[in-house]
């Protein structure tokens, strides 16, 4: 059973009487890679890890088309800023699948598959701490991709990465999403938006502000804010 | 002062010449000591786990004993030991009192609060960074708790060497329960202080050199250890 479609009708998170975010309506379908773009402090992490589930609701629904356990055990989810285990590359790598207790061997031969593809391959016995700050940001992208997870949530997976890096990262991201991976990623970049996004979340202040196909919000954004932001104003 | 020089030399004799009872003592202090070591962190760095990955109720009271127990006087940790496994006591029956068993109680007691607590402070900083990670991929309990024991191996073993040193140069308890019996229950500190109250420094020091030697070791580990570990050699 497929996990889409995801729907969260009045999903709202409170941190001591504070709105975090919400109040979310959101309905997520299909194939593609959907990006949520918005100021600092605007909600983009907070809206990825309540989609996610790591957050505890205050109110309303998130649900998925399969049993919430099911459900994610089939997502993967990359930090913005990475956490990686005091391990080897490779240890990095074969630690989700092991949690499935998949077989050592499977997960070892799949671990040297994707520390080449994100260009780690060199590295694998290498312990993690000596990656610099790019190659530990594609490792814990490998590290998700290694469960091949139905939806993959990305909290700004290139905020560090030079633009080969960026590059190399999108073509992964594209291919994914090209054999079925539903994407969802927060950005900063609005080149990588509009080469990647088939749609957009704009946030700001916790809301949803703004969700629609990405070519109709970066050729004509509705709301004065969302204008702001693309022009490079402050927006309030 | 001869009298002091006359046993140091002595005591490099008995410690060349492996003297039998020199050595039967030596290895019975790191049977019972390590016996107790490991009884008492195969029950401590499960619990120092559990206390960091899991918000129960009496959570904090547990952290709290723990820390309160550390400090209780070997002594009187001996005492009650004493009283529990005496004839007229409730595990009287098992007939333990003055066995190497009843040292291992008690060394077990003592260290036991003093692993869990070393163990909690530094599985709570790997807790706090592996946190939003184990919670996303959906780990369970008792998989979590393996991987902070395990990648946090090298700080825990730092705990049971701490363990360790604390148990092997305790007198109080162990001559309370053990009785210091030759052949039977003679530890290298409870010997030592016999020999030095008979005046047979000879022996004494040679138990003492042995004592510093094993101490030393252990100190050595832990720094070693400890530096790797604050160094990031992970
Ligand atoms: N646990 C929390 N308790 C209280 N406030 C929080 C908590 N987590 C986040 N916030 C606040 O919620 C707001 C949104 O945070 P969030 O991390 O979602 O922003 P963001 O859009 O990801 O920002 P950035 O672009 O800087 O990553 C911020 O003002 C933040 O301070
Ligand atoms: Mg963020």
């Amino acid at each position: 059973m497929g996990l889409l479609p995801l729907i969260a009708s009045g999903a709202v998170v409170r941190r001591r009487e504070n709105l975090l975010i919400g109040p979310v309506d959101l309905r997520l379908d299909g194939t593609g890679i959907t990006i949520v773009i918005g100021p600092n402090g605007s909600g983009k992490t907070s809206l990825l890890s309540m989609l996610h589930g790591v957050l505890r609701l205050s109110g309303g629904d998130i649900i998925w088309a399969c049993p919430l356990a099911e459900a994610r055990r089939k997502q993967g989810f990359v930090f913005q800023s990475p956490i990686l285990l005091r391990r080897s590359v490779r240890e990095n790598l074969t630690y989700p699948l092991s949690l499935l207790k998949t077989p050592r061997n499977e997960a070892r031969a799949k671990a040297v598959d994707w520390a080449a593809r994100v260009g780690l391959g060199d590295a694998l016995m290498h312990p993690a701490r000596v990656l610099s700050g790019g190659e530990r940001q594609k490792l814990a992208l490998a590290r998700a991709l290694i469960r091949d997870p139905e939806v993959l949530f990305l909290d700004e997976p290139c905020s560090s990465l030079d633009g080969r890096a960026t590059r190399e990262i999108e073509e992964i991201l594209t291919g994914a999403a090209h054999s079925g991976t539903r994407i969802i990623m927060s950005t900063h970049d609005m080149g990588q938006a509009r080469r990647l996004g088939d749609e957009v979340v704009f946030m700001l202040g916790g809301k949803l502000l703004e969700f629609c196909p990405a070519t109709a919000f970066f050729d004509a954004p509705e709301t004065e804010q969302s204008r702001a932001f693309l022009r490079g104003d402050i927006v309030e | 002062m001869t009298d002091i020089w006359e046993g140091l030399v002595h005591a490099f004799r008995l410690l060349v010449a492996l003297d039998p009872d020199l050595s039967e003592i030596t290895l019975l202090s790191l049977r019972v000591t390590l016996t107790a070591v490991v009884i008492a962190s195969a029950l401590a760095l499960p619990l120092a786990a559990l206390l960091v990955v899991r918000r129960f109720r009496y959570r904090r009271t547990i952290i709290a004993v723990l820390n309160a127990l550390m400090g209780l006087p070997p002594v009187v940790v001996g005492l009650i030991v004493y009283l529990l496994l005496s004839r007229s006591g409730p595990f009287g029956v098992f007939d333990l009192l003055f066995t190497p068993t009843a040292m291992i109680i008690a060394q077990v007691i003592i260290i036991l609060p003093l692993i869990a607590s070393i163990a909690h402070q530094s599985l709570r900083e790997l807790w706090s960074d592996y946190h939003d990670l184990l919670i996303s991929l959906n780990t369970t309990q008792p998989q979590r708790i393996g991987t902070l024991i395990w990648d946090g191996r090298r700080a825990l073993l730092t705990a049971a060497l701490a363990g360790f040193g604390r148990a092997i140069g305790e007198v109080g308890a162990i001559m309370i329960v053990g009785g210091n019996i030759d052949h039977a229950t003679r530890v290298l500190t409870t010997a030592i202080a016999l020999e030095t109250g008979k005046g047979d420094f000879a022996l004494a020091l040679a138990l003492g050199f042995v004592l510093i030697a094993l101490a030393i070791t252990v100190n050595i580990a832990i720094h070693w250890l400890t530096r790797t570990e604050t160094e990031g050699r992970w």
